[in-house]
């Protein structure tokens, strides 16, 4: 059975901290720079140009390029035939959360407690999800969530005769209603199916996914690009200022629900959609 | 077309800009998000003074980063607006001029704008590294214990900035939105 060591996920954590709030994607730079060709609006353009130069400055700078370096995300994909030592691996992506923020000077947005509202000092904890997989690898995908598009996010409990229209009107109002808290242009994670708890963990995963890249099934495939084209007429624009340009992608992951269900759940991502993955073995 | 205005605010400044105006700012600004407003508009209730005098003033809001050894400030942009909406008209009632921030305006703070000729200034949400640029001093005034909440006073120069609402009732996401839905 492989080992992997506790310190060794702390440290990668600890890089993956800094590093996605320093460098945005190739994926997401790409995203901008298309964008830019395609902009009607010359204020939207004008918002475009300051994104790809702060995403320059930040990158050669050493600085996040957002103030908001978010909640620290996680799915760990643990192979069942590895063994993780010296610590439980939730305890070692905190740990390694906490030495990023810190050591990255990055902003810690943690709170213990909604009601009291007092700031842990660190950024953790950080919202992890596991998922035991085949084999002896430990993949480890990060993003830094942004608190102002989540907070624009939202989950529905549609009725089976609602039907895809009734899927795509409830988000295409999700996006509208967001307009431009939510740090447009934006990237749509949306989850169909599952149950309450699920349906927003499958919009959530979404994000995890590059942009660029389509879902596996051609159906669902079509319905993101269906989805974007008609995101991307309601003229909210870069930053809801007007424009062409109001999602960068759209992605969309779906499954198995109940006779009586149709859950969907809207998960916007600001442009800085900050995500990692790397593989310890 | 990019304008210069100087802060504090001056009255034929703030008549002189219109939604959808492309702004540089410099001069002083105040820093002050969620908490900050919190405690300001409880501490005002209680009849204890306010830590800033706000006549002309603008407030910022944002959540820095912290700052690397040797810099001003870490990453600094604005933060969503709406959430201060409670808080806002209170402020308004006090001179305040000018917000920076991003996102809409609720009607009632839209209204309280208007009746005391305050602008409303977007600034490009994520370009915190870029917008940091053009900070070139900062410094905690207040309510430290709040952190990265902490009221600060900046000095800015030619910090980029959108007009949203203006004093005419222009607003920019109203105005342009609807120019480019299809």
């Amino acid at each position: 059975m492989k080992k992997i060591a506790y310190e060794q996920i702390v440290e990668k954590v600890k890089t993956m901290c800094i590093e996605s709030n320093y460098n945005l994607g190739e994926d997401v730079y790409v995203a901008f720079k298309n964008a830019l060709q395609t902009e009607r609006s010359e204020t939207g353009k004008e918002v475009l140009t300051q994104l790809i130069d702060n995403a320059d400055i930040a990158k050669v700078e050493r600085v996040p390029m957002c103030q908001d370096t978010g909640t620290a995300v996680f799915i760990a994909e643990v192979g069942q035939d590895c063994h993780i030592v010296g610590g439980r691996l939730v305890d070692a992506i905190n740990e390694g959360v906490e030495k990023g923020y810190s050591e990255g000077y990055l902003r810690n947005s943690m709170i213990y407690n909604p009601m009291n509202r007092t700031n842990t000092g660190n950024n953790t904890p950080a919202i992890v999800h596991i998922d035991l997989v085949e084999g002896q690898e430990l993949t480890l995908h990060m993003t830094a969530k942004g608190g102002g598009a989540e907070n624009m996010s939202a989950l529905k409990m549609l009725k089976p005769s609602d039907g895809m229209e009734g899927v795509k009107e409830y988000i295409l109002s999700i996006v509208k209603e967001a307009g431009p808290n939510a740090c447009p242009p934006l990237v749509v994670g949306v989850g169909i199916g599952g149950n309450f708890e699920r349906c927003a963990f499958l919009a959530k995963k979404s994000l995890f996914r590059p942009l660029g890249i389509r879902h596996q099934d051609p159906v669902v495939a079509e319905l993101e690009l269906e989805l974007m084209e008609q995101i991307n007429r309601l003229g909210i624009g870069p930053q809801g200022m007007g424009g062409s340009t109001t999602a960068l992608d759209v992605k969309v992951e779906l499954e198995s629900c109940h006779i009586a269900a149709l859950p969907v759940a809207v998960n916007l991502n600001c442009h800085a959609s900050r995500h990692q993955t790397i593989v310890l073995k | 077309m990019q304008k210069k205005i100087q802060l504090p605010l001056r009255i034929e400044d703030i008549e002189s800009l219109k939604a959808g105006d492309r702004v540089l700012l410099s001069g002083t600004v105040y820093t002050g998000r969620d908490a900050a407003h919190k405690r300001m508009v409880e501490q005002e209730k209680e009849g204890i003074p306010l830590p800033i005098e706000l006549q002309d003033q603008v407030l910022y809001y944002t959540g820095p980063t912290p700052a690397k050894p040797g810099e001003v400030i870490g990453s600094a942009g604005p933060t969503t607006s709406g959430r201060m909406d409670l808080y806002t008209p209170a402020l308004l009632e006090k001179g305040l001029k000018g917000m920076i921030g991003k996102g809409y305006r609720s009607e009632e703070v839209i209204a309280s704008m208007l009746k005391h000729k305050a602008v409303y200034f977007g600034a490009v949400g994520g370009a915190a590294a870029l917008i940091a640029r053009s900070i070139k001093k900062a410094e905690v005034i207040a309510y430290e214990d709040l952190g990265t909440e902490a009221i600060r006073k900046l000095i800015i120069e030619d910090f980029p900035v959108f007009v949203i609402n203006d004093i005419y009732g222009g607003d920019i996401y109203k105005d342009e939105i609807a120019k480019y839905k299809q």
